[in-house]
């Protein structure tokens, strides 16, 4: 059974259906990735799957339960966490504060060597503790965002284009990062615009278009796949 | 200078309860950008509170300080609750609608709360018990009371709690996250309506000493003593940087000071065409001074910097 299931996923705001009924799934331990075109839905879908937009009975299952009604610091807390898109750390929070915010819901000791992971993993970060994020450049307040996720221990970790803003480098890093994080055992969604990168790394991917999905399948066989080549990898086909 | 010092002393007094009502206002427009205009009365019912378990403990032939305590123990908890129940009855409802929605909801607590205090307690103003001999101390030329003293020391150490709980617990980290951004709190697993009721709760436990304080400063009591006092704190607030926990307490400060320091003086100033019954207009002007010269308050930051 599946992590996370969903099934006929739509999203409206007023009148715009911005996500069309779309079927998605992720399995433990997996990383799965989608890509698509700015407006394709994919922020959409992300915020469906948290909580920050409402959604119909049976669309979003996580770990067995019906999401729906369930608002999104219950989802946060059942092990779902998402980093959403332009970071959204706490600007005025230092540091350490924010990551003591993704620890919020827990109440084991294992606070501090988790925090002294999250510092091993951003060695920037501990160098800047104290400061208060919005004193961050982007990169750092990227890997403050996806640090202070990890602090919550996340069953699944889902990230909303982590590399957007980022110079190639450090756009790089954060996806390494974001592997070495699902080969730890955490299980990724992720949501990128950089679509070579994110195919190469992910066990499988969706492809959306529109509030769709297009495509789907093995990330390596979509890398490979012309349509794909074409529309997101800036190739032409054949 | 005896009466400058002893306009500081008086200002000192009166700006320590500016203060502790005008954090209030400060937490909780931080935390939902409304100004709960209803928390003035929560003052006032603090104060009300108070005289009635005075008057009903006053015979018992209990030790003064001692039914002072209970009065202030009784006080505190009947705001808290008094403050939850305006957050979750008449905010909560209107979350996510236009902002004027709250702001007129709140002009209509503060209504009720009035009539409802009028019709329990009466309408004229009532003498505030005053069991506990007032004490004063004469020096440079200037007298400060007991009263005074005690309101200067409680005021202070509620703030240094109040600061404390703000700035080095988990639980006040969360609540300036949510302050902060609500909706990426919500996504760390921080339930936003509790925090927000909890403000509220906090903003009302300080009000209810604040209200006893400011009974027993003037000796009395009144159901619409909650209006003015808390526009006064409202402009205290605001001249410290409405959202700003730091700044609602130097703007306090400052506000109780310079309406002293103007009530003192005016007479003066005027050839007596002014006299010091017209101390109240000082927060006003101060107010018209802040919103034309620094709207975002002497500690606040630029308007837009807040996400
Ligand atoms: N809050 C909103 N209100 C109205 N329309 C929105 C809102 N957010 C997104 N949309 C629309 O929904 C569609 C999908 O947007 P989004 O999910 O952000 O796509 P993506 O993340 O793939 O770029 C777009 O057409 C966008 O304009
Ligand atoms: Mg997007």
């Amino acid at each position: 059974m599946s992590l996370l299931e969903i099934r006929g996923l739509e999203v409206r705001y007023g009148g715009i259906r911005a996500v069309k009924g779309i079927d998605l799934e992720v399995g433990a331990g997996e990383m799965v990735c989608l890509i698509g075109a700015n407006g394709a839905g994919k922020s959409s879908t992300l915020r469906a799957i948290s909580g920050l937009v409402p959604t119909a009975p049976g669309a979003v299952r996580f770990d067995g339960g019906d999401f729906a009604g369930i608002p999104a610091f219950r989802r946060a807390r059942a092990g779902l966490v998402m980093v959403p898109e332009g970071r959204g750390v706490f600007a005025r929070l230092s540091v350490e504060e924010n990551l003591a915010m993704g620890a919020y819901v827990r109440a084991d000791a294992e606070v501090q060597p988790d925090r002294a992971r999250v510092f091993e993993i951003f060695p920037r970060l501990a160098e800047r503790s104290r400061q208060t994020a919005g004193t961050l450049s982007g990169g750092e307040q990227q890997m403050l965002a996806i640090g202070r996720a990890l602090m919550s221990r996340p069953k699944l970790l889902a990230l909303d284009e982590p590399s957007m803003g980022l110079a190639p480098i450090a756009a790089q890093k954060i996806l390494q990062v974001i592997r070495d994080i699902n080969r730890s055992g955490v299980t990724v969604l992720l949501v990128e615009q950089n679509a070579r990168s994110a195919l190469a790394l992910a066990h499988r991917a969706y492809v959306m278009e529109s509030g769709e999905i297009t495509l789907s399948g093995e990330a390596r066989a979509l890398l490979a796949d012309p349509r794909v080549r074409e529309a997101y990898l800036g190739e032409a086909a054949g | 200078m005896d009466i400058f010092i002893q306009q500081v002393i008086n200002g000192l007094t009166l700006g320590a309860v500016y203060a502790m009502v005008a954090l209030g206002y400060t937490m909780v427009y931080g935390i939902i950008q409304l100004i709960n205009f209803a928390h003035g009365e929560v003052v006032m019912i603090g104060a009300m509170v108070a005289f009635s378990v005075i008057g009903a403990l006053a015979p018992s032939g209990l030790p003064p300080l001692a039914i002072v305590l209970v009065a202030a123990g009784c006080a505190i908890p009947v705001c808290m609750l008094v403050g939850y129940a305006m957050e979750r009855l008449a905010y909560r409802p209107l979350r996510g609608a236009p902002r004027l929605a709250p702001l007129i909801t709140a002009i209509g607590v503060s209504i009720i709360l009035q009539h409802l205090a009028m019709m329990i307690w009466s309408r004229n103003p009532l003498a505030f018990p005053q069991i506990i001999k007032v004490e004063s101390y004469h020096f440079a030329g200037a007298t400060i009371t007991s009263v005074q003293i005690a309101i200067l020391a409680i005021s202070l150490a509620m703030m240094a709690g109040l600061a404390a709980l703000v700035y080095r617990t988990r639980l006040g980290t969360a609540m300036r996250a949510t302050a902060h951004n609500p909706q990426v709190a919500g996504l760390m697993g921080i339930d936003a309506n509790r925090i927000i009721a909890l403000t509220f709760v906090i903003g009302a436990a300080l009000a209810a000493v604040a209200g006893v304080m400011v009974a027993s400063y003037y000796g009395i009591a009144h159901y619409a003593m909650g209006s003015q006092l808390g526009l006064k704190a409202f402009c205290a607030a605001v001249l410290g940087g409405i959202g700003n926990i730091p700044g609602a307490m130097l703007g306090g400060v400052l506000l109780g000071v310079v309406e002293a320091l103007g009530a003192g003086y005016i007479g003066d100033l005027t050839g007596n065409v002014f006299g010091s019954n017209y101390q109240d207009v000082f927060a006003f002007i101060v107010l018209i001074a802040v919103l034309v010269l620094r709207p975002s308050g002497l500690l606040g930051e630029r308007v837009g910097d807040r996400a």
